[in-house]
């Protein structure tokens, strides 16, 4: 669910939407996600001073405390 | 998406009969590739070619904004309604529903990151900027309010203690309410202080 969300998310910012992934992993009592998308697309889900980034994980964070959940949100190639 | 292939003599007729069967009046709202080029061909008619384009209607930034809109609130699994304003050039999406406190967030976060990926989703494929403003149960307004006042208490405790009075780190937006409401107040001029994000407006007393 934590996953769809950051997919829907970046697929609508960037270029190449066929190349978002999302992966997950736990570690300890938080969900690790992983965000990788085309690398000319970095800029779109990062921003400028990761104005985006930080816009994606309010959100996400929004949602997982909700939920009485942990998550953390990494971006890579 | 809708997509036409259509011929003409030349180019522009090609596109003007593709306006036509997409049902627009504006170059504006399609996009285009030309797949064969016209050519006159040999003495004007042998092996003359006509122009030969495909054709799509861009898609409607309020439209995207508003599904890209819904997608998010259904992945955060938070209840909440989206009715869509437009007024003119004027686009307000106002949310309602049970969890809007959490599409809201401390200090209206929430509410503003989604703004401001709205208005990022809705503007991508358009070169016309279309802005989305976003609003729950009314919480722009209110906010608004509760800083005009804050931003008066504050300005008669720097006169009364004649010292300058420090405000927490608010976006551009808010800084602007603060200053906009002790512009013309006796006694106390404003500035702001720091860098973003943590760039606040300071109260001080004038001598």
């Amino acid at each position: 669910m934590m996953k769809e969300l950051v997919e829907i998310i970046a697929r609508s910012l960037v270029d190449h939407p066929d190349d978002v992934t999302v992966k997950e992993h736990q570690q300890d009592n938080t969900l690790v996600l992983t965000l990788s998308v085309h690398e000319s697309d970095m800029g779109k889900v990062i921003g400028k001073q990761g104005r985006i980034a930080s816009a994606i994980r309010s959100v996400l964070y929004a949602s997982a405390s909700h939920h009485h959940k942990r998550v953390r949100l990494d971006i890579g190639e | 998406m809708k997509t036409v292939k259509v011929s003409g003599k030349t180019i522009a007729d090609a596109i003007d009969e593709a306006l036509r069967l997409l049902g627009t009046d504006s170059k504006e709202n399609v996009e285009y590739t030309v797949l064969e080029e016209p050519s006159k061909g040999f003495l004007g008619f042998i092996g003359a070619k006509q122009a030969l384009i495909e054709a799509s209607l861009k898609p409607d930034p309020t439209e995207e904004a508003f599904l890209f809109l819904r997608n998010v609130i259904e992945a955060m699994n938070v209840e909440a309604a989206v009715e869509v304003r437009e007024n003119g050039k004027e686009v307000e999406f106002l949310l309602s529903g049970e969890d809007i406190g959490v599409l809201i967030g401390k200090r209206g976060k929430t509410l503003d990151s989604l703004q401001y990926l709205v208005n990022l989703a809705a503007n991508r494929q358009s070169d016309r900027y279309t802005h989305i403003v976003l609003d729950a149960e009314n919480y722009r307004a209110r906010r608004q309010e509760a800083l005009v006042q804050l931003a008066h208490r504050l300005a008669e405790k720097a006169k009364r203690i004649g010292g300058e009075v420090t405000l927490e780190p608010m976006n551009a937006r808010e800084r602007k309410i603060i200053h906009a409401a002790l512009q013309n107040k006796e006694g106390v001029q404003t500035h702001s202080n720091g860098a973003e994000p943590r760039r606040h407006v300071v109260i001080t007393p004038k001598r």
